[in-house]
């Protein structure tokens, strides 16, 4: 049973600074998650030494694991710190870094921007007409909702980019990676989004598209939200497959 | 001199994006601010759903029905015009939603599919399981993504609105004045409209349902400019939180729509297992003392009720402030499938499992009715005249506030699964009512500025930020924040008294001398996190003092508003919106008289 919290934390104050750890060490509660030690420590930014430091930058909004702020590697797996509770980590010290993958840009705090970007290359959006009254939508099957539900709670939190071997935030066109694949995925089940198959498919032909993904299966291992990645790119790569021998031999 | 207007939306939740889809679906360019990627505003914390009266269920329900709920559920302290106007968009909406791609939870024809909400006896929130804001930010974020491909929107993520830039006192607003939370580096960006739609302010109470970011700061600081701030005292409390050391976790009114119910062993410090107890010795007070509604009274009883039966009864739960929320005799399979994510957050923040085990809940700051003070220009029908630029400006010209920021559409107490309707309507409204306003001649008025205003105004900011980074005294701007929250939670929410409300003004007072002996740990200029937050406290406190003076001075009980001392709805003397306005000697406050052109005021009773 623990009696205290001990946290070792990876600071960097800025890119290409140099990066070192420091320890804190907070008396232990019932049910407390790792945002929450966080904002402890900001109340009294002391480390273990009982040295005065700068309070640890960090990332966090919706503090329930729906907005995707938090992400961090905890004892080396990139996970949200807002739903990871001290009690379900193994006793002993906890130490949090900040994503790989990413570049840095203070302490744990990382720049997602390639993701988002990722998000724009496989056209992340239904092209709808306009934002005027054209009635209602055609209607989906119930089994069509559940499935395209499970790919939309997405929230771009960047969990599976950092468990994939292949993809880098340093090097983005190299692979756009799991993530924008998965939602690419999701505008294919949407009855208008598939009206466009075809550009949807071309969009992820090419360099760093969905050939780059090496098959690893660690992404769906890490997603927060279950999200069953490795059957969404799957599914892609065969789609992807067959318009590409189209595009060969029918002309 | 630029031929083309030029629009800046602060805020990329549900309102913001829409404002800011309306306005680039016009041609218009837009540049939007956020403090976060807007992918990961508020918005996506919402669960329950959203209001459309589609009548799908054979109910004959109607906008009409849904505009008299909303009023009746605002305790009639809502101008009658705009609501109106919403609830007859609120289908068209829903529909626009749809073919964006938000995957809303069908029936088995394939219909949307709606489910009962508190305060209404119809089937009309559509929701996207229990993630409904996060399915209907991301559609929306992604039409406002593929403008930006098209280069008519223009992201600043991680920016943060300081303040408006004012051609003169009282306006016109010809810009605003952003930090750059990761380089720390400030700038003006003129605009002749300008669209806050920043959302609410629950961070002011420290601990809420509200992800950290909602400290109302952009909302108080258009007020110390100026804008008027409407109904500050009704904030909304949610009968059903999980308490947490950091945060109030919402359990979602869909747990009571889909038939949870709320219960205390009748015995009390009873310390048997809840299964153990046998249906005769539990208590369903709301089904009891409201047997029409039920568990799904609207939000202020429903807290009222809980906040009597655990502290003046002392029936909580195992002695605490805790009541059941009981969804166990429902099958797991429909649980999961109706309310899955929200019973995952239960399970994962609390260990156990709410499918076998009643849950533990107790109300929490979670809304806020308030905000900034918008107007709006009617038809002689009664609905927003869609041609007038007035529609949701505030009293600053070219100033507008959409969303959870303002005042508008839920009076006294807003319904549950209204905010998101009321967030988009928003946006539908003040999008297109900004450009006609920069249409207006108008449209030169930040390109004629002497760039005098513009630098002077980024400035003044650069100073104020200098002298926070030179503050060196002894308080803690984290543990002063913790204070207020508790200082407010205990005084400024379920049940208010004068005279707590005097003394805590007066703490107020005192907090706000304590803020100018924090001292700062963090000087540094890159992703300074301290700093804008030592700037978000002043603000919570300008909001906090007129939270609590706006409820001092309201003699009656209203929605969410309830004094013992005055028990009673005062139509005679308080049907009308408290106003306060920004002077140097603290708030001053008139009132409005409400448009009740359209329903006139009844009792509100709900059993
Ligand atoms: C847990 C929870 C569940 C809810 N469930 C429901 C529900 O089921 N149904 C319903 O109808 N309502 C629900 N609500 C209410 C509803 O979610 C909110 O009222 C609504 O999402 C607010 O939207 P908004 O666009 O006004 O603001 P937000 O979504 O809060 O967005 C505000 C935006 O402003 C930005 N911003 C803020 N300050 C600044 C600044 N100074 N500078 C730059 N940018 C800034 C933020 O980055 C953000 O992009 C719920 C609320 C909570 C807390
Ligand atoms: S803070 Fe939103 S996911 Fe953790």
């Amino acid at each position: 049973m623990r009696r205290e919290i001990v946290l070792k934390i990876q600071r960097q104050e800025r890119p290409g600074a140099p990066a070192a750890w420091q320890e804190f060490r907070l008396p232990y509660r019932p049910r407390l998650n790792l945002i929450a030690c966080l904002q402890e420590i900001a109340r009294r930014p002391v480390d273990a030494a009982g040295r005065a430091v700068t309070p640890i930058a960090y990332e966090s909004a919706c503090l329930e694991e729906v907005c995707g702020s938090c992400s961090m590697r905890v004892n080396g797996v990139p996970m949200q710190a807002c739903s990871t509770l001290v009690d379900n980590l193994p006793d002993g010290t906890i130490t949090l870094e900040p994503l790989s993958k990413f570049p840095l840009v203070r302490d744990l705090i990382v720049d997602r921007t390639p993701m988002f970007e990722g998000l724009k290359r496989v056209r992340g959006w239904i092209p709808i007409e306009g934002t005027y009254d054209l009635g209602p939508a055609p209607r989906r099957a119930p089994a069509e909702q559940g499935e395209a539900y499970d790919y939309s709670r997405c929230m771009t939190c960047g969990c599976c980019m950092e468990a994939c071997p292949n993809f880098s935030g340093h090097a983005p066109e190299r692979f756009v990676g799991p993530a924008p694949l998965g939602q690419a995925y999701y505008f294919l089940l949407n009855p208008t989004g598939r009206m466009e198959e075809g550009e949807r498919l071309e969009a992820l032909m090419g360099r760093g598209g969905i050939t780059a993904c090496g098959n690893a299966q660690n992404c769906a291992a890490v997603c927060p939200k279950e999200i069953p990645l490795t059957d969404a790119i799957a599914r892609l790569n065969r789609q992807v497959n067959r318009r590409w021998l189209a595009r060969l031999f029918g002309g | 001199m630029s031929a083309q207007p030029r629009f800046l939306v602060v805020g990329g939740g549900l309102a913001g994006l829409m404002a800011t889809i309306k306005i680039a679906e016009r041609g218009h360019p837009v540049a939007l601010f956020s403090v976060v990627p807007v992918k990961r505003s508020h918005s996506a914390c919402a669960q329950g759903g959203i209001n459309a009266a589609v009548n799908i269920k054979g109910e004959n329900d109607s906008p009409e029905i849904h505009c008299y709920d909303t009023v009746k559920g605002g305790d009639f302290l809502a101008h009658q015009p705009p609501v109106r106007s919403m609830t007859l968009e609120a289908p068209k909406i829903i529909y626009l939603l749809d073919r964006m791609g938000v995957p809303f939870s069908r029936t088995g024809e394939g219909d949307l599919d709606f489910r009962r909400f508190g305060g209404t006896l119809y089937h009309r929130t559509a929701f996207a399981g229990a993630s409904t804001g996060q399915q209907l930010l991301y559609a929306l974020d992604e039409q406002v993504r593929r403008y930006e491909v098209e280069g008519l929107v223009q992201k600043y993520e991680g920016w943060e609105f300081l303040g408006p830039i004012l051609a003169a006192p009282g306006g016109p607003c010809c810009g605003i004045v952003a930090l750059d939370l990761r380089a720390m580096k400030i700038e003006a960006f003129p605009a002749d409209a300008v669209i806050l739609a920043t959302g609410g302010l629950g961070v002011v109470y420290g601990r809420s349902t509200n992800s950290v970011i909602c400290t109302g700061s952009a909302a108080a600081a258009a007020y110390l400019e100026g804008a008027r701030f409407g109904n500050a005292e009704m904030v909304q409390i949610h009968p059903t939180a999980i308490p947490g050391e950091d945060k109030m976790r919402l359990m979602s009114e869909s747990a009571r729509g889909e038939g949870g119910r709320v219960w205390v062993p009748r015995k009390k410090g009873d310390t048997r297992d809840p299964k153990e107890i046998p249906e005769a010795e539990r208590w369903y007070f709301l089904e009891e003392k409201y047997p029409k509604f039920g568990n799904l009274v609207p939000r202020d009883i429903g807290s009222r009720e809980i906040y009597h039966v655990c502290v003046d009864l002392g029936l909580g739960v195992g002695g605490e402030n805790q009541v059941y929320l009981d969804l166990t005799h429902k099958s797991r399979e429909f649980l999961d499938r109706r309310l899955g994510s929200i019973l995952e957050i239960y399970e994962q923040f609390v260990g156990d499992d709410p499918r076998t085990v009643p849950m533990r809940i107790f109300p929490a700051i979670h809304y806020s009715m308030g905000g900034l003070w918008v107007d709006y220009e009617k038809t002689p029908d009664g609905y927003y005249d869609p041609a007038s630029p007035r529609n949701h400006m505030t009293n600053l010209p070219g100033l507008y506030a959409a969303g959870e920021c303002e005042y508008q559409y839920h009076g006294a107490n807003r319904l549950g699964a209204n905010a998101l309707l009321s967030c988009i309507y928003a946006g539908l409204v003040s999008g297109p009512a900004a450009t006609i306003y920069a249409a207006q001649g108008t449209a030169q008025r930040a390109a004629e500025q002497p760039s005098s205003l513009f630098d002077d105004a980024a400035r003044r900011w650069r100073d104020r930020f200098e002298r926070l980074r030179r503050m060196q005294g002894r308080e803690n701007a984290r543990t002063l924040h913790r204070e207020l929250g508790d200082l407010m939670i205990d005084n400024v929410t379920i049940v208010r008294t004068n005279a707590n409300l005097d003394r805590t003004d007066d703490t107020i007072s005192g907090f706000m001398e304590r803020w100018k002996e924090i001292g700062v740990t963090d000087t540094g200029d890159w992703s300074n996190q301290e700093l804008p937050f030592v700037n978000q406290l002043d603000n919570m406190l300008q909001l906090a003092r007129l939270i609590t003076r706006s409820a001092r001075l309201r003699d009656e009980s209203r929605g969410a508003h309830y004094k013992p001392e005055f028990p009673a709805r005062d139509d005679a003397n308080w049907l009308k919106s408290t106003i306060a306005t920004h002077t140097p000697r603290g708030p001053e406050f008139s009132f409005e008289e409400i448009d009740t052109s359209l329903l006139k005021p009844v009792a509100r009773k709900y059993d």
